[in-house]
């Protein structure tokens, strides 16, 4: 019992002879490390972003699957859609995805910084054309969505 | 060891490409999709497209190529994004593998099944 008490204290000068390395100690981070800053919490909703993504392809699914069901089953998806708690989910979903196209748009200035003349092109200037593509996009599919056939 | 060595960073820079390419994607059609049959649509902003039009929509092989790519290309992203904050976020770093088979195996299976739905309307 002695011995063994005397080996555990003697482990720093032991160390280098020992047959298991000691453990140093480390502070253990919390789980919700990334609450305290805002810098860090941005990181973590975008992140979490992926999850309304993955929602909304579920509710494609869902969608499509009516779809091929026939009229009465899809006229019974839009009705499901239509309760507060969809709405509700929906409108979540949407601000995180509005969140995720704007923090990726913004990313690609970081990512291609563009040069021109010697002088770095604003950030705003390089994010544009996606934000242009993005509009032009929208205005497409709803107007394909929209149209009177 | 050796093999793992090798393989892994082709592997990551592979899954890499799909996350990157499925948040443009994601970026670009989700915001419009889902505002419209999320929110303008169910709450009477937007008259409702009838199920004739849809399948109108639909008929146009371009139309599926473009919702199979909606589908699968932003799982992908998810995949990615989901399983490093579940390894970063939650620290279950020993569940790495049970992660990684979770996410990739869901987008795999969300894109067969989109597939499937496009190729059989």
């Amino acid at each position: 019992m002695t011995d063994e008490v005397m080996t555990n204290q003697g482990v720093t000068d032991q160390a280098a002879r020992s047959e298991f390395h000691p453990r140093w100690y480390r502070e253990r981070v919390s789980t919700w490390w990334w609450l305290g800053e805002w810098h860090y919490l941005k990181f973590i909703l975008r992140e979490l972003t992926s999850i309304s993504v993955a929602w909304f392809v579920v509710l494609t699914l869902f969608q499509l699957r009516a779809l091929w069901h026939g009229p009465e089953t899809y006229a019974r998806f839009t009705g499901r859609l239509q309760s507060p708690a969809m709405i509700a989910l929906n409108l979540i979903a949407f601000c995180f995805v509005m969140f995720h196209a704007i923090t990726w748009f913004n990313l690609a200035p970081r990512a291609m910084p563009v040069r021109m003349g010697g002088k770095r092109v604003p950030e705003f200037l390089v994010a544009a054309p996606n934000y242009v593509l993005w509009i032009a996009v929208s205005v497409f599919v709803g107007w394909l969505l929209l149209r009177t056939p | 060891m050796m093999g793992e060595s090798t393989t892994k960073p082709s592997n990551e820079a592979f899954l890499w490409l799909l996350f990157s390419a499925g948040g443009v994607v994601a970026a670009v059609l989700i915001p419009i999709q889902l505002f419209l049959f999320g929110l303008a649509f169910p709450l009477g902003w937007l008259p409702q497209p009838s199920y004739e039009h849809l399948m109108a929509l639909l008929y146009s092989p371009l139309a599926r190529l473009y919702l199979l790519v909606m589908c699968s290309l932003p799982l992908f992203h998810w995949a990615h994004r989901f399983r490093f904050t579940l390894y970063d976020g939650l620290q279950v770093k020993h569940l790495n593998e049970v992660i990684f088979a979770f996410c990739y195996g869901g987008a795999l299976l969300g894109t067969v099944l989109a597939a499937y739905l496009l190729w059989s309307i």
